[in-house]
C-alpha cells in the first residue's frame, strides 16, 4: 500500500494552491502599502509646491511675506552644518572602527563598547539635542551656532559611521593583512596601505548615509535653540543658522497663521527630498562600483 | 607502550643518522634551531616538544596529514601564529642563534629576514609593480630608480619577468592563479629575505603552474633557505633535501628526504608515505 494516496492529494490540491496564491497576494499588499503611501505623500507635497518652487525661492533669504520668502539661509546653514558634521564623524567614526577592529583585544571590554555603540544608534534624536544643549550650547557657551549644532549632529550619526566602517574593515580579507604582516610591515603600515584603501568605499558609503540622516534630522536642532527668526546668512561655524528641516517645521507650525506657509513648507520638502535622493544615490553608486573585488 | 619504545627508537635513529650525514660533507650552518617547542590554541595542544634543526641553503619539507601541526609550525617560525588570540607558546626557536620568541625580538625585524608565501595566492589589489615594491617601500626605500631595479630583479628571480614586463602597471588580479603565486614569491624576494617559508604554495594551483613553482624552489635554494609545508608527498620527494614528518603535533621523523622516502625508520612514516593513511 502506498502512503501517498493520489486521490487524497487531488482533493487537497485546490486549497493548497489557493493558500499559495493568498500568501503571494498578502506579501504583495504589504509591499504596495508602503509604496502607495509614499506616492500619495510625494504627490501631495509636489502639488502644493507647484508655483512656489522656483529659482527665487532657492536664492531668496527668509521673509515674513510668503511671496518673497526663500530658503537660501537654510541651504547655507545646511552646508555649514555638513562642513562640521562630515570631518568630525569621519575622524571619530573611522578612528573608533579601526581601533575596535584592528587593535582592541576581542574580550569583555570590546563587546561592551560594541553593544553600547549599537544602543547609541537607538537613542532618540531629541536626547542628543538635550545633550547638545547642555554641553555645547550652555557648558561650553557656544550658543546656538553651527559648531554646536554640528557637534550634536556628529554625535547623533556617529554610531552609523562606526558600524558601517567596522563592516567595511571586517570585509577586507585576512589574507591581505597576512601578506603585509608577512613582509615585516607594522600594524599601522598595514592599516594605512592595505586595510584602509580596500575599505574606503564602504566607509564612504556609511559616511554619506550618515550625512543624509543628519540633513533630515529636526528634533536635536530645535532643542538646541535654532531660531525661527529672520537671521543673516551664516558665514562661519560660529554664526547662528537654520537648516532645511527646521525651516519646514516652523513654516508648518505657522501655516495656521499664514496659509501660504504650507506651500513654502511643501516646496522646501521637495528640495530636501531631492538632496536626500541624490546623496543616497551617490552612496549606492559607490557601493556597487567597489563591491566584491576579491 | 609501543608508542614510547617507538619514540625512543626514533630519537636514537635521528641522532645517529644526523651525526653520520654531518661527517660526509662540510657541516651546514643551522638557520633555525627549534628546542622543546610547545604550542597551544586555548586548551588544544597543537605542537608537542618539537626539536628540529633546519639548515642553510636547503629545502626542508614538512609533511603530514591535515591537522598535524605542520602549518602551525611554519607560522611559528615567523610568529604569524600569534595572530590567533588564544595561542600560547613555550620553548625556544633560535633563528641564527637568537631566540625569536624572546619579546625583544621584533616581529617586524624577523619577518623582514624571513619571508612567507601563503597557501592561496594573495596579491594586493594593486598593480604588479606596486605589489613588488610594497615590501621595499615599507622598509623605507623611496628612490624610484632603486625600486625599479628591485622590481625587475625580484620578478626575474621568480621567473615571471618575461610574462609581466609589458604590463607592470596592470592590476595583479588580472594574472592567472599560477602567475599570481609566482608574483607573491617575487614580492617575497623583494625584501631580500634570508629564509623563505612556503605554506602549501601549490595547493591552489594546476599541475603546470605547480611544476613551475617547484622548479623555482630548486633555483631559489642556492640563495635562500626554504622551508615548505606540503600536502603532496611526491612534491616533498621531488624538491626537498630534508623532510620532517609531523603527526598529531609531534615530529615523528626528520631525515634526509631520500632516506625518509626509501627507508623510513618509523612505522607511522612508512604508513603515511605509502598512502595507508592521511
Amino acid at each position: 500500500m502506498k502512503y501517498v494516496d493520489a486521490q487524497q492529494v487531488q482533493k487537497k490540491m485546490a486549497s493548497r494552491l489557493l493558500a499559495n496564491n493568498v500568501a503571494k497576494g498578502l506579501f504583495l499588499l504589504a509591499t504596495l502599502f508602503g509604496l502607495v503611501v509614499l506616492v500619495i505623500l510625494i504627490y501631495r507635497v509636489v502639488a502644493q509646491s507647484i508655483g512656489w518652487l522656483d529659482a527665487d525661492f532657492l536664492m531668496n533669504k527668509l521673509s515674513t511675506a510668503p511671496e518673497r520668502a526663500g530658503i537660501m539661509g537654510a541651504i547655507m546653514g545646511t552646508l555649514w552644518l555638513m562642513l562640521v558634521v562630515a570631518p568630525v564623524t569621519m575622524i571619530l567614526g573611522v578612528g573608533t572602527a579601526i581601533y575596535l577592529e584592528e587593535y582592541a583585544k576581542k574580550g569583555k571590554l570590546q563587546s561592551f563598547i560594541q553593544t553600547n555603540i549599537s544602543n547609541l544608534a537607538g537613542v532618540p534624536s531629541v536626547v542628543f539635542g538635550i545633550l547638545g544643549l547642555t554641553v555645547f550650547v550652555r557648558a561650553l557657551d557656544l550658543g546656538s551656532v553651527v559648531l554646536a549644532g554640528g557637534l550634536t549632529m556628529a554625535l547623533l550619526v556617529l554610531p552609523v559611521v562606526v558600524v558601517a566602517s567596522q563592516e567595511a574593515i571586517r570585509a577586507v580579507p585576512q589574507f591581505l593583512r597576512e601578506a603585509s604582516y608577512g613582509m615585516g610591515a607594522t600594524k599601522w603600515q598595514t592599516i594605512k596601505n592595505v586595510v584602509l584603501p580596500a575599505s574606503i568605499p564602504g566607509i564612504l558609503t556609511g559616511v554619506i548615509l550618515a550625512l543624509s540622516r543628519a540633513i533630515g534630522e529636526t528634533a536635536p536642532l530645535v532643542v538646541i535653540g535654532i531660531p525661527a527668526l529672520l537671521i543673516p546668512l551664516p558665514e562661519g561655524i560660529l554664526d547662528r543658522f537654520t537648516i532645511l528641516p527646521v525651516q519646514i517645521y516652523y513654516w508648518t507650525i505657522d501655516s495656521a497663521l499664514v496659509a501660504e506657509y504650507a506651500n513654502l513648507a511643501a516646496a522646501t520638502i521637495v528640495v530636501l527630498l531631492i538632496v536626500l535622493f541624490l546623496m543616497n544615490s551617490i552612496a549606492i553608486i559607490i557601493r556597487n562600483k567597489f563591491q566584491k573585488r576579491y | 607502550m609501543a608508542a614510547t619504545s617507538e619514540n625512543e627508537r626514533k630519537t636514537l635513529n635521528i641522532k645517529s643518522k644526523r651525526e653520520g650525514s654531518g661527517t660526509v660533507g662540510a657541516p651546514k650552518n643551522i638557520v633555525y634551531n627549534t628546542k622543546d617547542l610547545n604550542l597551544w590554541y586555548g586548551e588544544g595542544h597543537a605542537l608537542k616538544n618539537i626539536n628540529l634543526e633546519i639548515y642553510e641553503n636547503e629545502v626542508t619539507a614538512i609533511i603530514g596529514p591535515s591537522g598535524c601541526g605542520k602549518s602551525t609550525y611554519i607560522k611559528t617560525l615567523n610568529r604569524m601564529v600569534e595572530m590567533v588570540p588564544t595561542v600560547r607558546i613555550s620553548g625556544e626557536i633560535l633563528y641564527r642563534n637568537r631566540n625569536i620568541l624572546d619579546k625583544n625580538f621584533k616581529v617586524e625585524d624577523l619577518r623582514t629576514r624571513v619571508g612567507m608565501v601563503f597557501q592561496k595566492p594573495n596579491p594586493f589589489p594593486k598593480s604588479i609593480y606596486e605589489n613588488i615594491a610594497y615590501g621595499p617601500k615599507i622598509h623605507g626605500i623611496r628612490s624610484k630608480k632603486v625600486l625599479d631595479e628591485i622590481v625587475e630583479k625580484s620578478l626575474r628571480g621568480a621567473a615571471i619577468w618575461d610574462e609581466v614586463k609589458d604590463r607592470l602597471n596592470q592590476n595583479a588580479y588580472g594574472l592567472s592563479g599560477g602567475q599570481q603565486q609566482r608574483l607573491c614569491i617575487a614580492r617575497c624576494l623583494a625584501i631580500e629575505p634570508d629564509v623563505i617559508l612556503m605554506d602549501e604554495p601549490t595547493s591552489a594551483l594546476d599541475p603546470i603552474s605547480t611544476l613551475k613553482v617547484e622548479e623555482l624552489v630548486q633555483e631559489l635554494k642556492n640563495d635562500f633557505s626554504i622551508i615548505i609545508v606540503t600536502h603532496n608527498m611526491q612534491q616533498a620527494a621531488r624538491i626537498s633535501d630534508k623532510t620532517a614528518f609531523f603527526l598529531n603535533g609531534e615530529v615523528v621523523e626528520y631525515e634526509d628526504t631520500d632516506i625518509i622516502f626509501s627507508n623510513p625508520s618509523d612505522k607511522r612514516t612508512e604508513d603515511y608515505i605509502t598512502g595507508r593513511f592521511g
